[in-house]
């Protein structure tokens, strides 16, 4: 019998091509993922190289960081958008890669495109140029962000060199309380374990609370585990995965669904596997979490009260009391609640998916967002878009004022017109509340569940959600 | 492909204090509208550089007259969070630096500047603050990054650095690039390929 394994070691193996000189392995990728901001430079570099793509039918191209969300005919206005548009619609032809354009009403953000395909597979190997390719490891994929020279690498060999991770187990155990979702999850674990936290870990996220969730929910915390340091997480593949994935266009049919299922469950962790450290959080102790703070790690819950130098734990964290209150221009040790907003954005990556608009529809019916506060919706996806209009979503929150808009990255990093102006500050369902990081260099970002930004939104103020809602 | 053998850097530094400085801060997304990375290393550190009011220079390190030509940066813990962008270190190293020394790296930032020959080692914070100290009191300082000794020498003081061994070796072996060594390996890639039934199949 051999050892019991984790996930991440079986991958690993499966996928090991051979060792390298400096002791790194080269680790095939089976299934590359590429958007038009990270990619045309690697396509450029094996122009310079003379070389080909090895296998072309592995790489899956969308477009999402810059394409404009309320513009959807080209030329589009911003001509530096449209010329990285024409790149990737040029090097796909010329490389033979499927790429899901508008026209083919799949575009969307690539790590809601790569599941909603059935393209992400439990026990696989996938690589993007984007550090939020973690979310695919909510099948059980092994999947990372890469820079654009490993980008070129995959292109040309279908592998990169890369080093081993340790696995941390973060085991979340209970029921979350009412009005307490994955984001807060993933938000609290980050908190508790730090921005650097996860540096040289993979996270395999466990226990009942994951084991009850959806995989739109899973997406969401594995999507995030790059903002705990962690440059992998993923959940181990079980019933819902396989639900999930069953229909899908790029799933297995037959009798290959079936091999298929059977090998995917034999990639998950085995009982006893060992770990290289163990972390376990009663989900009850998850409170509606929000940042206050220039990083993803400095959060509270809604009912806590914005830190004060005073109270930092070390040097180091009242430096970044310091910096991050003179940048949010949030008072110290007053509540966070209350907190006067002037954009709210519903969408990214991390919650741009069709439960989490049909969670706010549900709320946000018969509501009106705050006067003088601007609120955008961005789908992750054209079939995101598409079903939330089937099901009146789109109707419900445009009647409550937020803009309904085309699919895209548009207010997460502002690569688009979608943009903070001056010192605007943003509710946000995205993942990164850097300085800048939505468009204006002055900007601030507040981090929340979608939820959270929909009262947010209606209230004009950083609220509770449980109390603007009354959910109980 | 021959690549240089990276085993020292020699240079003035210039010290950008702060933990967490993340790759929006380096390099802001709004100036990766471009298909090439030339020209990425004028936009380096730019909402920090100019005041996002006026547009004045503002006094941080980069602008201060007595850094200019510095080639190695020093900085805190956790240095190139958050994005995978190479448009990061491309910007650091286009700018002019060769060389980062910081008491920690996010892990794509830190593979991402190895690939492009740019090391990243690894000191403690007691001894970045004597760096930072002695280029501070003589901008002119050389300093030098040795990555066969894993030391740093400045005015006529040494402390000891770490870089993970994988990456210092192939920084002073000249295979920082591994494009080489994994297109040697396509044989063994279809080898692997083909008992994944995902990728036999395709």
């Amino acid at each position: 019998m051999p050892s019991p394994q984790s996930l991440f070691e079986k991958v690993w193996t499966a996928h090991t091509v051979k060792k390298l000189a400096n002791g790194q392995t080269q680790l095939l990728i089976g299934t590359h993922l590429i958007h038009e901001v990270t990619s045309p430079q690697a396509f450029g570099m094996l122009r310079d190289l003379g070389l080909p793509v090895l296998m072309p039918h592995r790489t899956f191209a969308t477009v999402d960081h810059i394409i404009p969300t309320n513009e959807l005919v080209e030329p589009y206005k911003d001509s530096l958008a449209q010329a990285m548009m024409d790149e990737v619609r040029k090097n796909c032809a010329q490389f033979g890669i499927t790429f899901f354009d508008r026209a083919t009403g799949k575009q969307g953000i690539v790590h809601i495109v790569g599941p909603e395909q059935g393209i992400t597979q439990p026990g696989t190997t996938i690589a993007c140029g984007d550090s939020h390719t973690s979310t695919h490891g909510a099948f059980g994929a092994i999947a990372f962000g890469i820079g654009t020279s490993q980008v070129r690498d995959v292109l040309a060999t279908q592998t990169m060199a890369l080093g081993p991770l340790k696995v941390r187990r973060i085991e979340v155990n209970g029921r979350l309380r009412p009005g307490v979702y994955a984001k807060d999850v993933i938000l609290h674990i980050i908190r508790q374990l730090g921005v650097n936290g996860g540096t040289g870990y993979a996270y395999e996220y466990a226990g009942s609370t994951f084991d009850g969730f959806t995989m739109e929910e899973r997406m969401t915390v594995c999507n995030m585990s790059i903002e705990g340091g962690a440059r992998v997480g993923y959940v181990n593949p079980d019933e819902t995965t396989f639900a999930y994935l069953k229909g899908r266009p790029y799933s297995p049919t037959g009798p290959a669904w079936d091999a298929a299922v059977a090998r995917w469950k034999s990639f998950a962790s085995d009982p006893g596997a060992k770990y290289d450290d163990v972390v376990k959080i009663d989900a009850a102790s998850i409170a509606p979490t929000v940042t206050w703070g220039i990083n993803p790690g400095q959060g509270i819950s809604i009912v806590e009260n914005i830190p004060s130098p005073e109270t930092a734990t070390s040097a180091d964290d009242k430096a970044g009391i310091i910096e991050a209150l003179a940048y949010m221009k949030l008072p110290a040790g007053a509540p966070i609640k209350g907190t006067k907003i002037d954009v709210a954005f519903l969408g990214s990556c991390t919650n741009g998916r069709l439960s989490d608009f049909r969670e706010v529809a549900k709320y946000l019916k018969g509501r009106k967002v705050a006067a003088g506060v601007k609120a955008i919706a961005v789908p992750g996806s054209q079939i995101v878009a598409l079903q939330c209009e089937k099901e009146g979503i789109d109707k419900i929150l445009s009647a409550a004022g937020f803009e309904w808009r085309a699919a895209g990255c548009s207010m997460c990093l502002a690569m688009n017109p979608d943009k903070l102006v001056g010192e605007q500050l943003c509710a946000s369902s995205s993942n990164r509340n850097f300085k800048g990081r939505q468009g204006s260099p002055t900007g601030r970002t507040i981090l929340m569940s979608p939820v959270m930004v929909a009262a947010a939104a209606v209230t004009g103020t950083v609220a509770d959600a449980r109390e603007v809602f009354t959910v109980n | 492909m021959a690549l240089a053998k990276i085993t020292s850097v020699t240079g003035r530094a210039v010290p950008v204090v702060g933990n967490d400085i993340d790759t929006d801060r380096i390099i802001p997304a709004r100036f990766m509208k471009c298909v090439t990375f030339d020209g990425l290393g004028e936009f380096l550190f730019n909402d920090v550089r100019k005041d996002p009011k006026t547009g004045a220079i503002t006094d941080h390190p980069l602008n201060q007259a007595r850094y200019q030509g510095a080639t190695i940066l020093l900085s805190g813990a956790n240095f190139g969070c958050g994005s995978s962008r190479e448009h990061a270190p491309q910007a650091i190293q286009k700018y002019g630096f060769k060389a980062v020394i910081a008491e920690s790296y996010a892990e794509i930032f830190f593979g991402n500047s190895t690939t492009l020959g740019m090391p990243c080692v690894t000191a403690a914070r007691e001894d970045i603050a004597k760096i930072a100290a002695a280029v501070d009191a003589n901008p002119q300082a050389e300093v030098t990054i040795d990555l066969v000794k894993l030391e740093v020498r400045f005015a006529e003081q040494t402390v000891k650095i770490t870089q993970r061994e994988s990456a210092r070796d192939a920084l002073v072996n000249g295979r920082w690039d591994a494009i080489g060594e994994l297109l040697d390996g396509i044989p063994a890639v279809k080898e692997t390929a083909r008992k994944l039934p995902y990728l036999a199949t395709a």
